[in-house]
């Protein structure tokens, strides 16, 4: 079970969508949008609290597992995220990962929210840091236009690899 | 110690062209950042005085760097809120660069950097604008990618 008061939000994007809450709701739940702006991975998810939560690659692996703790249609979808098709990552703690959708003015904010329940480093936050803007605006054009802005998966920044082996082998998550 | 900073990244499909026309074209400024009238010409030294609609400074500096289509830097001071104008100049660095291209999709992605920093010490200006970039940035994107903003009044 995720003790989700631990965790604190070390990534944070905020986008302004022309849309309703409605279709930015789909757009983060439907795997025919989710293919157009996450690099080509299809979400999988039992619309429940406590259900599963994947992002397939397009040969039906598993890029991202993890297991919803809130979906409140169309407002906000949380869920424990966990990067299973990079064998650097995949003994991290799991991530909380929130999308927000509000009314602001005209407009829809979403927000997007990286959470973790230790003291991570920023070299781990940096892949984080510099996919979601990829995504986030890529959902964006998406919504407007109806049209995909493709953009390839960075690797890894330099030191993610080197920072995440240090903290598997040392588990800070674990100290008290 | 690093100096307090916003930094916000957005994709555009777009050209590197059109987005540094989008962001040194006073007429397309005022359609996506609220109405704010801008008086510069955008070269190095010239001042940088954005105006809101009923004539108030909004903000006051300076074009220290123009490298179109690639970098602008501008030293800007807050001048509507005392609060934010006593924590002084800032460095506000727009960064074009060419992500990907799919020919195959009619995919062409532009990545735009903005990095706002402060040059001395406090918090509130940064907060200020990390309110406000994420608004600013994506009613950019929308009228390049559209051809209309998402919303033309600034949301609380």
């Amino acid at each position: 079970m995720v003790e989700i008061a631990k965790f604190k939000p070390n990534t944070v994007y905020v986008t302004y969508i022309a849309a309703t809450p409605e279709q930015v709701w789909q757009a983060l739940t439907d795997p025919a949008f989710t293919r157009q702006y996450i690099f080509g991975f299809a979400l999988e998810i039992e619309p429940r609290v406590g259900g599963a939560f994947k992002l397939l690659t397009a040969d039906g692996s598993t890029h991202v597992k993890g297991e919803v703790l809130d979906l409140s249609p169309p407002r906000r979808l949380s869920c424990t995220w966990g990067v299973k098709g990079m064998q650097d990552f995949g003994e991290l703690p799991d991530c909380v990962v929130t999308y927000e959708i509000e009314t602001s003015g005209e407009t829809m904010k979403l927000t997007l929210t990286e959470s973790r329940s230790w003291d991570v480093p920023s070299a781990i936050l940096a892949g984080g840091r510099a996919g979601w803007p990829k995504i986030i605006s890529g959902l964006k054009s998406v919504v407007e236009t109806g049209k995909r802005l493709r953009m390839a998966m960075e690797g890894p920044p330099p030191g993610m690899i080197e920072a995440a082996q240090r903290a598997i082998a040392e588990k800070p998550w674990e100290r008290r | 110690m690093n100096k307090p900073k916003f930094v916000y990244v957005t994709y555009i499909r777009t050209t590197p062209e059109k987005l540094w026309a989008a962001l040194t074209n006073p007429q397309t400024i005022k359609k996506y950042w609220f109405g704010m009238t801008v008086e510069t010409d955008f070269k190095v030294g010239s001042p940088w005085r954005p105006k809101f609609e009923d004539g108030r400074a909004a903000d006051t500096g300076e074009i220290l760097e123009s490298d179109p289509p690639r970098q602008l830097v501008i030293r800007w001071r807050n001048e509507f809120k005392p609060e934010l104008k006593a924590e002084g100049y800032s460095r506000c660095t727009m960064a074009i660069e060419m992500a990907d291209y799919y020919p195959d999709v009619g995919g062409k992605a532009v990545k735009l950097t903005v990095m706002h920093e402060l040059e001395g010490e406090g918090a509130k200006f940064i907060e200020a604008v990390s309110g406000g970039w994420p608004k600013v940035l994506s009613n950019l994107k929308s009228l390049l990618e559209t051809g209309d903003v998402a919303f033309r009044v600034e949301a609380a």
